[in-house]
């Protein structure tokens, strides 16, 4: 257990440092998210309708942004290779790491929301909601993001492939999360039905993403 | 202790880099890997780190805890430093300390003060030279103790004392009965090292 800490802990202070990704993504989120009513007008009803689904988008491309940081830069300075040579499991390693980056990067995302839901004309109720989902949600985006990050330090290939090896598999994030919003706000399904299923991908992929985030990077060893 | 590689191949992006290794490694014995350039003796350290897999052959580490691998019960040295730029001296070696086996804070004083580097603990990594890397590395050894070093050109950016005090250390590390394999161009500073002589087209 301390070494999982030691883990958690280092990576938190690293993304909170001079040069570390904590920051960008709740930027980017409110950046998108402010963009949105520009970009659609003043129309509240509209804004209102699809507010919870910008939010949602929002924060799934800005969980992305940091993602290629959490194995890459390990992998390149060669901390990687001594986190093979310690006796805790990868699995649990990369458990810990993924941990350490949705606190410093989707946390921020959930606690970000409920102000940017004033920008879309989200009443205190729906806007609950958005951050309840967002708050179950974005540790599937994360965990998920971990098999990506995996893959594409084994592969070498940075950036826009990692988006695109990660967002098909976020869509049924996506969907139980918006859809559990939009149940909570107009109904008619209850908003337990999509909640529940979303608490079940979460569960699923925390589970399922170090394994397989560590089966890559073991099959990759070079 | 025993290290024991029997036969061992290593095959890396299609090429064959070497074939039938064999050595043996006793209890406070020092291994010196030499070679030209390119005849495997980075793959073979990080072979027996347990950071590649061979592609024949076995390892084994005779009388070392028999739940753990050879690459857990090792201290791998390689050309990066697994540093990390904004974390001051003090706090990246703490980490190593607490992940690679929990040591105490107070190992880390004493290894810092052994390299030299007890001056700078709150300094950044990032102002660090590379000499002064190299030797944040080397309280890692110290801090958390491990039977068998696998050093990587381990003299590579030191200068003249800091070669005495890493040959003082392996010294002392060979006196309590460790295991050091080093792939070096120069000598170690060791009285006594028995040679391992990779070549191409073994």
């Amino acid at each position: 257990m301390t070494a999982l800490g030691a883990l958690l802990v280092r990576d938190m202070r690293l993304a909170v440092r001079v040069g570390g990704g904590a920051l960008t993504g709740v930027l980017f989120f409110l950046i998108v998210v402010t963009l949105v009513p520009f970009a659609v007008g003043p129309d509240l009803v509209l804004l209102a309708r699809i507010g919870p689904a910008i939010l949602w988008l929002g924060a799934l491309l800005a969980s992305l942004l940091a993602l290629d940081r959490l194995i890459a830069m390990d992998y390149e300075d060669g901390s990687f290779d001594l986190i093979l040579t310690a006796r805790t499991p990868l699995e649990l390693a990369l458990a810990a790491k993924a941990l350490a980056h949705w606190l410093t990067t989707g946390l921020p995302l959930v606690v970000a929301a409920p102000l940017l839901g004033l920008l879309l004309n989200l009443d205190p109720r729906a806007t609950g909601a958005v951050a309840l989902t967002l708050l179950v949600g974005t540790p599937a985006l994360t965990f998920i993001g971990l098999i990506g990050a995996a893959l594409t330090v084994v592969l070498r290939r940075g950036g826009l492939l990692l988006a695109i090896l990660v967002l098909p598999l976020t869509i049924p994030v996506l969907i139980f999360g918006v859809s559990a919003s939009n149940a909570a706000i107009v109904g008619p399904v209850p908003f337990g039905t999509p909640f529940t299923i979303l608490c079940a991908l979460t569960l699923m992929s925390i589970v399922v993403g170090p394994f397989a985030a560590a089966l890559a990077l073991r099959q990759g060893l070079d | 202790m025993r290290l024991v590689g029997s036969d061992l191949a290593c095959v890396r992006g299609g090429r064959q880099v070497f074939r039938d290794l064999n050595f043996a490694l006793g209890a406070g014995e020092a291994l010196a890997v030499t070679g030209p350039n390119g005849a495997g003796k980075s793959s073979l350290l990080r072979l027996l780190a347990g950071l590649l897999r061979p592609s024949e052959g076995r390892l084994a580490l005779e009388g070392g805890e028999a739940e753990l691998s050879v690459g857990e019960q090792a201290h791998y040295l390689g050309h990066q430093d697994a540093l990390k730029p904004s974390l001051s001296v003090g706090e990246n070696l703490r980490f190593w300390g607490r992940f690679l086996g929990g040591a105490a804070a107070a190992a880390d004083t004493k290894a810092l003060a052994a390299v030299g580097l007890d001056e700078l603990v709150h300094l950044p990594a990032g102002y660090l030279s590379a000499g002064q890397r190299r030797r944040l590395s080397l309280a890692r050894l110290l801090a958390v103790p491990r039977p068998i070093w696998l050093l990587d050109e381990p003299t590579a950016a030191l200068d003249t004392a800091a070669q005495g005090m890493l040959a003082g250390l392996m010294r002392a590390h060979l006196a309590d009965g460790g295991l050091i394999l080093a792939a070096t161009h120069g000598p170690l500073g060791l009285d006594k090292a028995n040679e391992l002589r990779l070549g191409r087209g073994r």
